[in-house]
């Protein structure tokens, strides 16, 4: 019997009455009186020496309040980096200066040379067009391999090489590593790329500064997952503004995707121009800007061999991946194909011996880092591609390989670091060989042939490390911040509400989930309780909302303040029934004594906090607020097994798919509905990257993916009808609430299944094709099978 | 977008006069001119709205049994009334685009852009349809010269489309991922003499005739005719969505469906 409030229930999403009515409130409704807007003018080549930005013409153009080059910043810090990744050598990754504006090189296409500041944004936007840059074309360096051999152009001068990092891991393995695979009875290698990824939320970014002049306070509107991470980078090491002077406002967000999580330029113009200018100033990205100027995501190209012994158990991995950086380091960029790439190379399998090896490059390229899922999906598209090439090199089932080499024992201390809490891989795989019919595809490809098309199937499993993360684990790995976060819960003298969280929403309905959690502990109804996000003046030091951590750490640190609260309301019921502070429970909105008929309400205790006539006020604070600030002690480790149908047409190369079941375990689901709604997008997202995202440079560095009519985004009628279950589950151990985390699971878990279905497909028809790199798009598929 | 002038003439002889001023540009659905002006890549001083003009509005049979279509009838229109007239043009006008294009774009407009990957070009070539504007008539085979490149004189305005109506039709697009464009086009013509087929979306010369295949069809009407035809890749268009080679192979294999489609 499904439940209709509380922990379990698919509670409406409260959020969507205003944004489904155009009722939401998005940075770029904010409009405050005065305001400035602002055009960057950006550059249209790739590599190149700035030899002059003359702004004397432009400066005299109607409405053009003032003009900005790099030279204007030079006495501010440049963009900072968030992580900082030691070399396989114990060295430090090199690290570029990061300009707000360009200074003396251009370095990637989209790169801001001047910002004009005008009444409007088309006097802006004429400005700039006579403002004459003079820049000298550089030979741009694009393909990863070329920019880190002899000679390579440097994309930075200052630093010895385009090689930001060449990482080991785990070093201390390598040597064992090798030896496993020297006596290895097969080893199966795979090259493949994972390709380059433009997140596209709905909503592009959007910046607003504004300084009151009274007082020296700025404040920042922006379209940001984690407002308090931004007010310390870009008040501590860009402009030098101390956070008790620095407001930093992220209001509705129409969709963030890890792109929305780093520190931009942008907005470090914004907050300096308002006070520069005097006048509020504004930014919204045009689409185009967002292509050349949002971090972009993935783009690894990678080697990977597993190496099995004669009864086909695994006995050691080994990779070496190339990662684009982009021509400077964004926010947590180093992190990505490190320490949430390399420490998931086990999988769900117990391979004994893993080492990976990844060269971080730069290039003349948008700077790429965190996108849905982050160094995870990587990590499983290489892992779950090369398992099911050695089950069809050994001629086995590539299910039964897998459940061979199950971690099926738990805590699990892999080889990459990492211990996994608990799981049940045989659970989930059981779960989806029934649900996805697997025992009728031969029927229903027989089916398929008969209509002339090739049908295929493929499976895969995934593991990701959410929850993040353990601040002092982190710290150690070269986090340049704690991972915890914090929850102020504010019960008002009427009973309702309000909880202050660090975590934030851009879509995926805190608002809706989160009470549901506290009218559970507490017994009251859902709508007595309000989620507050997104500012940092009215919530406390939190770092916001990516690699699905939101229930398990933000709302681990509600429960734990709710825990604190029902402490003291139980102190103040104690008082007032003359009871044991022991006796007390409560039960359903109401405070009793244990053993007798003598009760209090909870609206009756927190009327007595804020007014405290017979109160303990020798013992007790009057009052009912509480903060919690939660640090994990271990990551979560969400984890699934997918299958995948696909329809290949033979004439023409196009795919289409036919079926998808998802089967996760994220441990306990406090509401379903938005649950399975998390898994909906991740899997659109995944099958977007597998099917027809493709972010796409030329040899000079121009972007040729540029807009919606070269970068093909997942329609409707791309995606099949999912079945998704997420009933397999083992709680987390280590959470009070047992969750581990669900957005983005979809984005790791699907496209290996679409390119071993694929593969499965061509296959049946006596192909020789044992990869193709994504997208598969109907030329590639067409011309993989031309042979 | 910098400033323009706005003109909304009500009749082809004020369009024509308001065509005859510097810098003017005909606008018809706007659909490809509009998101130029947006991105700044056009800068006309005055634009002429041809949407206002009732003699370029809608579809009717002519008294020699052609479908005659107004310039400025929009794809939903002619989705519709052409339905029943020439069932495998209203087909084509029915998958041009999303709703949005379909009830702004233009056959005029579409036809004077003459984009390569446009879907009229190709209806209007195998049909031998003829292109009527306000200073002359011109026959769909001397009319498309070339990508965006037209017979169409500075200023002048398609008032009207013209398309004999063959026995049997069919355009089978195979769409680029991403803009959902035609990446290769073919309609499929049978007239009681001949059969026309032509190409859109594949060639860097833009829509084109398939002559060969055209030979093939008028004497065996069905797809294996085409079996064994091939058009060479190298004057194909190739780019992140497909070689030459590619679009080459596609346009065999969609004209082999349209050809079984039209029955």
């Amino acid at each position: 019997m499904p439940k209709d409030s509380g922990i379990g229930a698919s509670s409406k999403r409260r959020e969507d009455v205003r944004f489904l009515t155009g009722a939401g409130n998005y940075t770029d409704d904010i409009n405050i009186h005065g305001q400035a807007h602002v055009f960057f003018l950006r550059s249209d080549i790739a590599h190149g020496t700035i030899n002059s930005v003359d702004t004397s013409a432009a400066e005299a153009m109607p409405g053009v309040v003032k003009i900005f080059t790099g030279a204007d910043f030079e006495a501010v810090g440049g963009m900072p980096c968030g992580w900082q990744v030691t070399d396989k050598h114990g060295d430090p990754m090199q690290e570029p200066k990061h300009p707000v504006l360009a200074h003396g090189k251009v370095r990637h296409v989209g790169e801001p040379v001047a910002a004009v500041v005008a009444d409007t944004l088309e006097q802006a936007r004429d400005a700039a067009e006579a403002i004459d840059v003079d820049i000298s074309e550089l030979p741009a360096v694009v393909d990863m391999k070329a920019a880190v051999s002899d000679g390579a152009t440097k994309v930075h001068d200052d630093l010895t090489s385009n090689l930001c990092y060449d990482w080991g891991f785990v070093e201390e393995n390598k040597a064992a590593t090798d030896e496993a695979f020297s006596n290895a009875a097969h080893v199966t290698t795979l090259e493949l790329v994972n390709n380059r990824l433009v997140a596209n939320p709905m909503e592009p970014r959007v910046a607003v500064g504004d300084y009151a002049r009274g007082t020296g306070d700025h404040t920042l509107y922006t379209t940001s997952q984690n407002p308090h991470v931004i007010r310390l980078l870009m008040g501590a090491f860009v402009l030098g503004i101390p956070e008790h002077k620095l407001r930093v406002v992220a209001p509705d967000v129409g969709g963030g995707f890890g792109t929305k999580i780093f520190h931009y330029q942008e907005e470090a113009f914004c907050t300096f121009a308002a006070k520069a200018c005097g006048r509020p100033v504004k930014w919204t990205s045009s689409r185009s800007e967002a292509f050349m100027s949002d971090a972009h995501g993935r783009d690894h190209v990678t080697k990977i061999e597993l190496a099995l012994d004669g009864d086909n158990n695994f006995t050691a991995l080994r990779t070496e991946t190339f990662a684009n950086m982009g021509a400077y380091l964004s926010t947590f960029a180093p992190s990505v194909p490190t320490w949430l790439h390399g420490t998931l190379m086990a999988g769900n399998y117990k391979t004994p011996l893993i080492y990976v090896n990844v060269k971080a490059v730069f290039t003349n390229t948008v700077p790429v880092d965190a996108y849905r899922g982050a160094g995870r999906p990587e990590a499983t598209f290489q892992l779950e591609r090369v398992i099911d090439k050695a089950a069809r090199e050994l001629g086995v089932d590539p299910i039964a390989l897998r459940r061979q080499n199950f971690v099926t024992e738990f805590p699990y201390a892999t080889p990459v670091a990492v211990e996994y809490d608990t799981g049940d891989y045989v659970a989930t795989m059981d779960k989806l060989e029934e649900m996805a019919d697997l025992s009728g595809f031969e029927a229903r490809r027989k089916a398929s042939e008969a209509r002339g098309k090739l049908r295929g199937l493929g499976v895969n499993c995934y593991i990701e490390a959410c929850g993040i993360a353990p601040s002092n684990l982190v710290g150690q790995l070269g986090a340049r911040a704690g991972l915890y976060e914090s929850a102020t819960v504010r019960v008002n003298a009427t009973g309702g509400l309000v909880v202050m969280t660090g975590s934030h929403s851009h879509g995926q309905g805190h608002e809706t989930a989160f009470p549901q959690v506290i009218a559970d502990m507490i017994g009251i109804d859902e709508s007595m309780i309000e989620i507050v996000h997104g500012d940092t003046a009215n919530a406390p030091m939190g770092m916001g909302t990516y690699g699905s951590r939101s229930l398990a750490v933000g709302g681990s640190a509600m429960v734990r303040a709710t825990e604190k609260i029902i402490a003291k309301a139980k102190k103040i019921a104690s008082h007032i029934l003359e009871a044991s502070e022991a006796d007390i429970e409560l039960k359903d909105g109401t405070f009793s004594v244990a053993g007798t008929d003598k009760s209090l309400a909870w609206g009756d205790v927190t009327l007595a906090a804020y007014v405290p006539h017979n109160y303990p006020l020798e013992d007790l604070e009057p009052g009912l607020e509480e903060t919690a600030f939660y640090d994990p002690s271990n990551f979560t480790y969400p984890a699934g097994a997918y299958a995948c149908e696909v329809e290949v047409d033979p004439d023409t190369g196009k795919v289409t798919i036919e079926a998808f079941t998802a089967v996760d375990d994220f441990g306990n689901v406090v509401n379903p509905m938005i649950v399975t709604g998390q898994v909906h997008g991740g899997l659109a997202q995944g099958i977007g990257q597998a099917l027809l995202e493709n972010c796409a440079y030329d040899e000079n560095g121009q972007l040729l993916s540029a807009s919606y009519m070269d970068y093909a985004m997942p329609r409707a009628d791309d995606l099949p009808f999912y079945q998704v279950d997420h009933s397999c589950q083992t709680p987390c151990t280590h959470n009070p609430l047992g969750v581990k985390g669900c957005g983005e699971a979809g984005a790791i878990g699907s496209p290996p299944s679409v390119v071993n279905a694929v593969v499965d497909a061509l296959q049946s028809a006596g192909k020789d094709v044992t990869h193709i790199d994504m997208p598969l798009t109907p030329a590639r598929v067409w011309a993989a099978m031309q042979g | 977008m910098y400033n323009f002038d706005i003109e909304r003439p009500g009749s082809v002889a004020d369009a024509a006069t308001a065509m005859g001023r510097e810098e003017a540009q005909a606008l018809g659905g706007g659909q490809t001119l509009i998101p130029t002006l947006k991105q700044r890549l056009a800068s006309p001083s005055v634009l002429v709205s041809l949407s206002g003009i009732a003699e370029m509005q809608g579809v009717c049979t002519t008294d020699d049994g052609r479908v005659a279509i107004g310039g400025a009838t929009t794809h939903a229109t002619v989705a519709r009334d052409a339905a029943a007239l020439y069932p495998g043009l209203a087909d084509l006008a029915s998958h041009i685009g999303d709703p949005a294009v379909r009830n702004r774009g233009t056959i005029g407009g579409s036809l004077a852009n003459n984009d390569p990957s446009a879907c009229y070009p190709a209806a209007a070539l195998a049909s031998g349809a003829t292109i009527i504007t306000n200073n002359r008539e011109i026959a769909a085979d001397d009319y498309f010269q070339g990508m965006f490149t037209t017979a169409l004189e500075e200023g002048e305005i398609i008032t009207e489309v013209r398309f004999p109506v063959p026995e049997a039709s069919n355009y089978q697009k195979f769409v680029q991922p991403a803009s959902r464009f035609a990446l290769v086009g073919v309609f499929v013509a049978k007239f009681a003499e001949s059969v026309r087929v032509a190409v859109t979306g594949a060639s860097n010369d833009g829509v084109f005739r398939w002559s060969e295949a055209e030979a093939a069809l008028s004497g065996n009407f069905s797809q294996s005719a085409v079996d064994g035809l091939s058009l060479p890749g190298d004057n194909m268009i190739s780019d992140l969505h497909g070689t030459g080679a590619y679009r080459a192979h596609l346009v065999g294999v969609m004209t082999k469906r349209a050809v079984t489609a039209a029955g």
